[in-house]
């Protein structure tokens, strides 16, 4: 079986700058993956390379999705095809509410499968439902996409909007920024709710804190735009009590 | 990348410009004293009419076209121009199976059938088609409420005394260049009275549809709501696609008494041109309101996407204390289009009270300015006024300009501007293809959302039709 997503010496610029040098990580379903890194590393590169974000051009490498070339895809063929980005900083639609930009993000995957779209009624139903897994007030599904949000809400919005769109690859890329310890919890629970035998997740992300409420199976290093040093769980713990710089001199040494 | 699917988008075409083949009766081209007989005769009306007519066509004469506003046109040859065109009728229709068939088949295209019983349920239609009212659907029903709502023509003769009273009371024949000439060569349009205390019982609407090529539309509209009465009002506008640019100059006066109120809106879609700035329609219009009468209110809500150039301030004069004034609008410029639009509140009643909402859309090459007025008169003690211009950029070629102007008389009056003008953001597009949305489908939504406290303002009929009107006009937009 092709893994879900397998990346081979990728290289990225952004605005003639070289982010990503060299990067490869191979995803399965069902599993977590944490990338981990300093400030710089090309974290959040790597996310929007990967949702095709304009402005972030490879260079060179490969990346497959369920063994299909991703870089070819415009970025709506990648989220019908299943991939989700949940934003670090999401952005502000005002005047469409909430419920409204769902259920047209809900439908357009819909057809893209080549399924009926699912009419108003139904689908406030099927929301709703969604909505108490970040424990959520449906008057939120009223307002206007993110407008006037606090951070919290943000982020639980976004989580939401992955329940809703029930991706194959979801990256979450610091969901755990900006947020306090009780909110971080309803955010975490909600992914971890989401964990499925189908769906693999990767979890960037600067702190090991996200990671004492998600566990993942595996746990990378990102640093100068490849991946330096992977490993289990434990990896965390440690880069949370030693930092990254016991890292960069591995890396030295080498 | 982005931008250049969102230019994609806008060049879709215009599917109201097609031609119907009926045949005319018409009046020579140019324009002079006789063609001004020619048409009050036409149209068998009473002298007081022609006077009216030919006092505002010597008052023209001595005119000049205005030059202030921001928009650009090769000048218009009023002797060009044929300023009477309607379908022929052999005999004066008797119900609406009479209507030319090709009139009707026009109508049902644009999706206005004019037999009762298939239209919406609670709105009436006058059909406006080049020069004349061809038809009026639901006049029983509402006759029995006590509402007069017709063809101008009809009007002057069988209510001569109403429109003698009211014709040029909130716009004089004198009142501008544009108006002037509406107020000479005026062929039709809809009268509509509402009686002391009536709630008219359904939507009002006007379709107004230019077809004749070489002819200008100089339709009037005078719309009067007695004490206490309430009325809404729609008006929708196309006309076919041609290379040259045809002329529209109309003139709608509304007059509110005492505790009236009425709600006007438009949908205009006159047909833009095309896609580098050829043909399309001068909409050159003067809409005004006056509330005559303590607490009288009007509102006006417009969505403006066609037209080459749109050039309208719908205003209201708050004349009585109390009353109320609104303006809610929305502008879109794309391709070569200009809009030169706002409003004018003139605050003379006290504890008047007026709000402006204005949003602009500029995509492409298009120009879209906003150009307010707010007045409050030394005697207006207590008036309020809020305004809030905001307009969104799509792309970096077109415009957006704003141009308001406060002139306060009296010191316990309150008056706010808010404006704002912002790009559509990359941000915003990647965020909603990220979810799977197209790019079209997320301009689109991004437009919409910008509009909406415009469109909530829209009777319900009309709101999900302004929405969809907004996503095939930015077709081919952002460049």
């Amino acid at each position: 079986m092709d893994p879900m997503l397998k990346i081979t010496d990728l290289h990225a610029k952004v605005a003639d700058k070289a982010i990503l040098k060299g990067l490869s990580l191979t995803v399965n379903p069902g599993e977590v993956h944490a990338i981990m890194g300093p400030n710089g590393s090309g974290k959040s590169t790597l996310s929007y390379v990967l949702a095709g974000r304009a402005g972030y051009e490879v260079t060179s490498g490969s990346v497959l999705y369920q063994g299909r070339d991703l870089l070819t895809m415009e970025p709506e063929v990648r989220a019908r095809e299943g991939v989700f980005l949940a934003f670090q900083y999401p952005v502000e639609i005002p005047g469409v509410s909430n419920k409204y930009f769902l259920k047209a993000a809900y439908n357009a995957l819909r057809k893209h499968r080549g399924e009926p779209e699912m009419d108003a009624g139904a689908f406030l139903k099927f929301i709703k439902e969604k909505a108490k897994l970040v424990e959520m007030d449906p008057a939120f599904l009223n307002r206007s996409v993110n407008e006037g949000f606090s951070g919290g809400e943000k982020k639980r919005n976004e989580i939401l909007q992955m329940a809703v769109l029930e991706p194959r690859l979801a990256l979450l890329d610091e969901t755990d920024s900006g947020l306090d310890i009780d909110a971080l919890k309803i955010v975490a629970n909600g992914i971890n709710k989401l964990r499925d035998p189908k769906r693999a997740v990767v979890l960037v992300t600067h702190y090991q804190r996200l990671l004492d409420y998600i566990v993942p199976d595996f746990v990378h290093v990102l640093s100068g735009g490849r991946i330096v040093k992977s490993g289990g769980k434990d990896l965390a713990l440690q880069l949370e009590k030693e930092g990254y710089g016991w890292i960069e001199a591995e890396k030295a040494a080498a | 990348m982005a931008n250049q699917d969102v230019q994609n988008l806008a060049d879709r075409d215009y599917k109201y410009g097609f031609v119907s083949d009926v045949e005319a009766d018409q009046v020579p081209k140019g324009l002079n004293e006789d063609i001004v007989r020619l048409i009050s005769k036409k149209k068998n009306e009473p002298a007081f009419m022609l006077d009216w007519r030919l006092k505002a066509y010597r008052h023209w004469l001595n005119m000049k076209e205005p030059n202030w506003a921001e928009v650009h046109y090769a000048p218009i040859d009023y002797n060009g121009i044929i300023y009477y065109s309607a379908p022929k009728a052999k005999k004066k229709l008797a119900s609406m199976d009479e209507v030319d068939p090709e009139v009707r088949a026009t109508f049902e295209k644009l999706g206005i059938p004019l037999e009762e019983q298939k239209m919406l349920s609670n709105v009436a239609v006058d059909a406006v088609f080049d020069s004349v009212s061809v038809a009026t659907t639901f006049k029983k029903t509402l006759a029995e409420a006590g509402v007069i709502f017709g063809s101008f023509s009809e009007a002057v003769l069988e209510h001569p005394a109403l429109v003698e009273k009211y014709l040029g009371s909130v716009v004089p024949y004198t009142d501008n260049f544009f108006a002037t000439l509406n107020s000479a060569v005026f062929s039709d349009g809809s009268f509509c009275y509402v009686p002391k205390g009536v709630k008219c019982p359904m939507e009002l609407s006007t379709y107004f549809r230019i077809n004749a090529k070489e002819t200008g539309q100089f339709e009037r509209t005078l719309l009067i709501a007695d004490e206490g009465a309430q009325v809404s009002y729609l008006e929708g506008c196309t006309a076919p696609m041609r290379d040259e640019n045809q002329l529209h100059a109309a003139v709608v006066e509304l007059v509110a008494l005492g505790d009236a109120s009425i709600k006007y809106s438009t949908i205009q879609n006159w047909y833009p041109g095309d896609k580098n700035g050829k043909g399309g329609i001068f909409n050159f219009v003067t809409k005004r309101g006056k509330c005559a009468g303590p607490r009288a209110k009007i509102s006006w809500t417009q969505v403006e996407t066609g037209s080459a150039i749109t050039w309208k301030y719908p205003s209201c004069i708050l004349l009585g204390d109390g009353s109320v004034g609104e303006f809610y609008s929305v502008a879109l410029a794309n391709n070569y289009q200009q809009a030169d639009t706002g409003t004018k509140m003139i605050h003379i009643g006290k504890n008047t009270k007026s709000t402006i909402v204005s949003k602009g859309i500029s995509a492409g090459h298009g120009q879209n300015s906003y150009r307010g007025m707010v007045k409050i008169a030394k005697s207006a003690d207590g008036a309020r006024n809020h305004s809030q211009c905001d307009s969104l950029l799509l792309g970096d070629k077109c415009g957006a300009h704003t141009f308001p102007n406060l002139e306060v008389g009296n010191t316990s009056s309150t008056v706010e501007h808010e404006a704002s003008t912002s790009k559509i953001g990359e941000d915003q597009l990647f965020y909603l293809r990220q979810r799977g949305l197209s790019t079209e489908d997320a301009v689109g939504m991004i437009v919409n959302g910008f509009c909406k406290q415009v469109f909530n303002e829209l009777p319900l009929e009309f709101a999900v039709e302004a929405h969809k009107l907004m996503n095939i006009s930015l077709e081919g937009s952002v460049g």
